[in-house]
């Protein structure tokens, strides 16, 4: 069983929320012990998806979350946005695609930089990504 | 604005980013050294990242455009200081920073420009 412990939402609505997402995940990442690797790994796969949230879907929040099982702590962010959403996810997940003049890494990479990894989007509605690491 | 000092020394330029740059921020320090190396006739770029914590795509992207505007405009790009976990996490992220130079500290990667140029020079220059 998982237990959320903690969590906090903060907004992305410009690239300065891009920075404050990054301060936000290593805070909490140190707080819960992670390893300067683990702790980098975290947040430049935020910085990511952050990114994206704000370029691609216009906008939007991350919810950062302190988890616990029963052996591990674990720190979860969950990004939301109502943009135009992604029609195929499995293209998007491909390293190079890109649909701007980015490097096409932001989702794959961020991918690879976590244990836990989940993209759910519907064209119209917007797109939710959800990455953990456990300690 | 904010911006990210640009120092000259010798015939190279020298910068060390000290803050989590946000995006827009990277983007004029690439315009910025574009500019420079034109206006001080640089030869050599050195871009210190010893204190970024994150290097993202985005920064990545900067880096590799910064070599990559600096080597058609005759000079050479060398990043020095990257933390180990910068590079773990860089690798892992698909980030191979093709074409950009490296070396572990600002004295090694001045020699790495300095010796490179001086040969470029040996063979046609009078300064």
């Amino acid at each position: 069983m998982v237990l959320v412990q903690t969590n906090e939402s903060v907004p992305i609505a410009t690239d300065d929320d891009i920075v404050r997402v990054r301060q936000r995940v290593r805070d909490t990442a140190v707080s819960l012990g992670f390893s300067l690797v683990d702790q980098t790994k975290l947040v430049t796969a935020a910085s990511e998806l952050a990114r994206n949230a704000l370029v691609y879907g216009l906008g939007g929040t991350v919810r950062i979350e302190t988890l616990l099982n029963d052996r591990r702590s674990g720190l979860r962010l969950i990004f939301e946005d109502h943009g135009p959403g992604i029609a195929d996810t499995a293209l998007a997940l491909t390293d190079g695609y890109t649909t701007g003049n980015g490097l096409g890494l932001g989702l794959s990479g961020a991918r690879r930089l976590c244990q836990d990894f989940e993209l759910v989007s519907r064209p119209g509605e917007g797109t939710r990504v959800t990455i953990a690491r456990w300690k | 604005m904010e911006r990210i000092p640009i120092l000259k020394m010798g015939q190279s330029l020298l910068v060390s980013i000290q803050v989590d740059m946000h995006d827009r921020l990277a983007l004029s320090l690439q315009d910025d050294l574009t500019q420079q190396i034109v206006n001080t006739r640089a030869r050599g770029v050195l871009i210190d990242i010893s204190s970024l914590e994150v290097v993202d795509s985005f920064i990545g992207r900067m880096l590799a455009n910064i070599a990559a505007m600096a080597r058609v405009l005759d000079a050479q790009t060398v990043v020095v200081g990257m933390r180990p976990a910068v590079a773990i996490t860089l690798v892992e992220l698909g980030l191979s920073l093709t074409g950009v130079r490296t070396a572990l500290n600002v004295e090694k990667g001045m020699r790495l420009i300095t010796e490179s140029g001086g040969m470029e020079d040996g063979a046609g220059s009078d300064e």
